[in-house]
């Protein structure tokens, strides 16, 4: 692996994350983030459709006419969502009825069509897979954050285990319910965006 | 009856607002919300293009893709779920419909095309659209009500951009800790908008 293959690998992590940076996928980050289960689950669904879309796309790169270039990639990518849909529902049922209609909204999920769109149509077969690897690690580095502490702090659990006894079953935590509805997964990735930006000072904007 | 739909569109409207409640669209909708014009413009269009999808949508999935659904071509298909096709089939009406709408409003509404601009086609892709149709096949709903859901969650949408716009052109005046710029901030104003929408939280008409 070279230098820039590691590059295109490593850089969506912090230096050019598709979230944080770029502002794409951000629904799916938002709505599937109350438990870090869920938020796995649809990491690593989005990071195989993303890696497996920039791949296919890559490979019949220079048979695409311009014209008709997103219809084709749409119709990629709701081919990779719909096994992806299907796997989930033969294999982790639960899940599949928790994640509901966010399966199906990867096929609209702005990292996948942006990746598609920006990297796979100009590039070889490995960089692009490597690329879309890349993208969804970063998206999911997000994700596992946010999904992290809505729950710990939510609920009182990570991953299903209770941590903090919460007061309702005996214990000591009251749970913070804010965080489990919309608005704390707002602040959350408000939060993320702060540290990632105090970090890199590079990626803050300029005053309007 | 009148007020089934009438629940119904204050529910797609306020209580389960697309942008705040199910965070859909998000991309457009931190995008284009930093002048009112273009949100406005934006908000009419995805209004649009919800009306006419979610109802056609409807049909489709009702007429060709359900289980049991072929058998008004023959009842050897009783059996036959063609479900597994969904996306792909509500995927493809979207980005035709939203090509039709574009060539309807370029011969028809010529000064309603120039303003809306590079957003039409970028509808295709609003996560907005696909979710409201995705909405309307996991809750069963009929063609009635499909359409009442589309019209109304395509408001919701337009009205929370619109808002969140209006907030951000104020916001050029005030003082914002330098790393939450732009987009920092731009989130915390939209999870305190959200905590706004959520005291609609359980209206009943």
């Amino acid at each position: 692996m070279n230098k820039r293959q590691r590059e295109v690998l490593l850089d969506p992590l912090f230096n050019n994350n598709p979230i944080s940076l770029q502002v794409l996928g951000i629904c799916s980050a938002l709505a599937v983030t109350t438990q870090l289960k869920t938020a796995m689950v649809m990491a690593l669904a989005v990071t195989g459709v993303t890696a497996l879309s920039n791949l296919s796309i890559s490979l019949i790169r220079n048979m695409i006419p311009p014209s008709i270039r997103i219809i084709v990639q749409l119709t990629i990518i709701a081919s990779l969502v719909i096994v992806c849909d299907q796997l989930l529902k033969a294999y982790m049922f639960e899940v599949s009825k928790q994640l509901s209609v966010f399966v199906g909204l990867i096929i609209t999920n702005c990292i996948v069509m942006g990746r598609a769109e920006a990297f796979a149509m100009q590039n070889t077969p490995l960089d692009a897979t490597l690329d879309g690897i890349g993208n969804g690690v970063g998206y999911s580095a997000v994700l596992l954050f946010v999904g992290f502490f809505r729950e710990l702090l939510g609920s009182g659990k990570v991953y299903g285990l209770t941590i903090l006894q919460p007061v309702t079953e005996g214990g000591w935590y009251t749970p913070n319910g804010l965080l489990v509805l919309a608005p704390g997964a707002f602040f959350l990735i408000a939060v993320f965006i702060w540290i990632n930006r105090a970090w890199k000072p590079d990626q803050i904007e300029a005053a309007e | 009856m009148l007020e089934h739909y009438l629940s119904l569109a204050t529910k797609a409207i306020f209580v389960e607002n697309m942008a705040l409640a199910f965070f859909l669209g998000m991309c457009s909708f931190l995008a284009v919300s930093k002048k009112v014009e273009t949100a406005i413009g934006l908000g009419a269009a995805v209004t649009f293009v919800q009306a006419v999808t979610v109802p056609l949508n409807n049909v489709l999935y009702n007429v060709l893709l359900r289980e049991g659904a072929l058998t008004w071509i023959s009842d050897d298909f009783a059996t036959l779920d063609l479900s597994f096709l969904t996306f792909l089939t509500l995927i493809g009406t979207i980005a035709a419909s939203v090509q039709v709408v574009e060539m309807v409003l370029d011969k028809y509404a010529p000064a309603l095309y120039s303003a809306l601009g590079v957003f039409l086609p970028l509808i295709a892709v609003n996560c907005a659209i696909l979710g409201g149709s995705l909405f309307m096949v996991e809750r069963d709903y009929n063609l009635a009500e499909s359409t009442v859901f589309g019209v109304g969650s395509g408001v919701g949408w337009a009205m929370a951009v619109v808002a969140l716009a209006a907030i951000r052109e104020k916001m050029r005046y005030s003082n914002v800790p330098p790393q939450l710029r732009g987009l920092g901030i731009t989130f915390i104003v939209t999870g305190l908008m959200a905590l706004g929408f959520m005291a609609f939280a359980g209206i009943q008409l």
